[in-house]
């Protein structure tokens, strides 16, 4: 696939996606709340009608023309979803769940139950989001796993001063590629190296990073990698999980049922060989279509381009946040540069941002209100809720502006 | 489409910027509640004193939005020195100006030409039919927060503490 050369072109790229054509209150969408969920290329809903009025029927089984086709289809989506990550043996490596928040209750229950008991060690961070701390913290109730937490400092970085002490002993490290508060790019390689120096596995939360920079799975050393087709421009409904096949081959079952057995007798059932043990049921064939098409679509543009687009606009963004209201605008996370995304939450005067994205939505702009499923984070940056501002492809320059629009008006009506 | 006027009218911005009794009542002998809201992070603490079947002081304390914080301090300006009976009353019309939307879920998600349903928030222009504005004072400036169905839970956090408290005061002396 031959990437075009140059910058990329927001507004080439807009025209692309339906939604963005839409007026809110008689006025542009402005949506900026990619870090919640993305928007889809019409190339995406394209391929889902298609595959509905063409070629659906279940997977894996059928004998019949459709169902040979339709498995095809689900099948080259799994190869096209892990050539995405680089990883090296997709058929073996890929799992499709419901989401990233699955796939991470995926490692806790089949691999965690199978590998953790009562006073074993996991490494997580201050800023990790629900998904990555829930599950643990379940394991931690159900039999007694010691958690222990990497800290975040005051620029939103983690504060790896104390890493070997944490990691000493510990089973796995479960930690975020980017934070979907703070937009922090952690070292997830430095990380890693160090995790398996200690004997530990990592487990990486991509949610935020997989759509917005490129992600090289063997280049990253990571042992499992978790995302949401949603947040990459794909459908909602399908998440990721990618893992070293012999890791997977040694994992039990996560849910039971249909295709992920082998044999089922009244007294025991035989699971089958990895990834499909661990798609039990029906999959989101539609979704993993679309989440394919999502890919190609994404590897049409190129990450590298997209990642040079998002980080020359925060760096806009974040320069215009400080010329027009510096002191009274508080933006979390580290300064722009290479170690950041285009993650953008703040505090504006003393306004709750509630009260933000209420005003913001007048102007047709979609930003999101709330503790970003990271209430320990929120607790560390000592604020209950911040306004969170997430750029992607399709944003540019008058995005942020309109944004600064709003944020004045904010300012005005609660002076 | 609602706009924002309809949301922070004059009394909201004014309960917001100088809210009344604000604080909290040393608990005992008050009453003290907490009501939080998951999916934001609005909190309140509400400390009530009730004697003589009249609620003889009311305080709150807490972080939130303009709506949840306004609509406190509306609440405790309306309630303050009340007899129980009227506490509940109002308690029920608020709970039922708060409602309105409900009734409109549940219709077809799909028009008969195939189109989404419209999802914009039913007007609030026939609230009468469901609770008599007059009979809430100032409180009916809250009115229009039902055209901004995700900000009602603000608008009802307090209030929800405040019918647990007056709940668990009745159980405790039953």
């Amino acid at each position: 696939m031959t990437v075009p050369e140059g910058p990329l072109d927001p507004e080439v790229i807009r025209k692309d996606f339906p939604i963005l054509s839409r007026t809110v209150h008689d006025r542009p969408v402005v949506y900026l709340d990619s870090a919640s969920s993305s928007v889809q290329p019409r190339q995406v809903l394209s391929a889902m009608e298609r595959y509905y009025e063409t070629t659906h029927a279940n997977v894996h089984r059928g004998v019949y023309s459709m169902a040979e086709e339709a498995t095809r289809l689900y099948e080259s989506a799994r190869v096209n979803v892990g050539r995405f990550l680089h990883a090296p043996d997709p058929e073996h490596e890929i799992v499709f769940t419901k989401n990233a928040t699955e796939s991470l209750n995926l490692v806790a229950h089949a691999w965690g139950r199978a590998n953790l008991y009562a006073g074993d060690v996991v490494v997580l961070t201050e800023m990790e989001h629900h998904a990555n701390l829930v599950p643990w913290l379940m394991l931690a109730e159900e039999r007694g796993i010691e958690l222990r937490y990497i800290p975040v400092d005051s620029d939103g970085r983690l504060d790896l001063a104390d890493l070997d002490r944490l990691l000493d002993g510990a089973r796995l490290l479960a930690v975020t590629a980017m934070s979907n508060v703070l937009g922090t790019i952690t070292p997830l390689a430095e990380l890693t190296e160090a995790a398996h120096r200690a004997g530990a596995l990592v487990v990486a939360d991509g949610a935020q990073s997989v759509p917005h920079l490129p992600v090289d799975v063997t280049e990253l050393g990571v042992d499992f990698l978790a995302f949401s087709a949603h947040k990459a421009q794909g459908p909602t409904g399908i998440g990721v999980l990618w893992s070293r096949s012999e890791l997977l081959e040694a994992m039990p079952p996560f849910l039971g049922g249909g295709g992920m057995i082998l044999d089922v007798r009244l007294d025991r059932f035989v699971p089958a060989e990895a990834p499909r043990r661990f798609e039990a049921g029906t999959p989101p064939i539609a979704e993993a279509v679309g989440l394919s098409a999502a890919v190609e679509y994404l590897e049409g543009v190129g990450m590298e381009r997209i990642r040079a687009h998002e980080v020359a606009l925060t760096r806009y963004a974040l320069e215009r946040l400080d010329d027009e209201f510096g002191e009274d605008c508080r933006v979390f996370g580290p300064p722009a540069g290479l170690d950041r995304g285009g993650v953008i939450s703040i505090a504006y005067r003393d306004i709750h941002a509630h009260d933000l994205a209420q005003v913001l939505d007048q102007f047709g702009v979609c930003v999101r209100p709330g503790h970003h499923c990271a209430k320990p984070l929120m607790r560390r940056l000592g604020v209950p809720a911040t306004a969170r501002a997430s750029l992607a492809l399709y944003n540019d320059e008058h995005d942020v502006d309109v944004l600064i629009e709003g944020l004045t008006e904010a300012g005005r009506l609660f002076s | 489409m609602p706009d924002l006027q309809d949301l922070y009218r004059e009394i909201i911005l004014d309960h917001y910027r100088s809210p009344r009794n604000r604080g909290e009542l040393p608990s005992p002998p008050a009453h003290r509640v907490e009501g939080y809201n998951p999916l934001c992070g609005d909190e309140v603490v509400v400390t009530i004193e009730v004697d003589g079947g009249k609620l003889t002081d009311i305080k709150f304390a807490g972080v939130g939005c303009s709506i949840s914080q306004s609509s406190a301090s509306l609440m405790s300006a309306a309630v303050k020195g009340q007899p129980l009976e009227e506490v509940q009353r109002l308690i029920r019309a608020f709970k039922a100006m708060m409602s309105i939307h409900e009734a409109t879920l549940g219709d077809d998600v799909v028009d008969d030409d195939g189109s989404l349903a419209d999802l914009s928030p039913e007007p609030v222009d026939d609230a009468d039919r469901y609770v008599d504005p007059a009979s809430l004072g100032e409180l009916a400036a809250l009115q229009g927060v039902v055209k901004f169905p995700v900000r009602i839970k603000c608008a009802t956090l307090s209030w929800n503490a405040l019918a647990q408290g007056l709940d668990e005061l009745e159980a405790a002396t039953a």
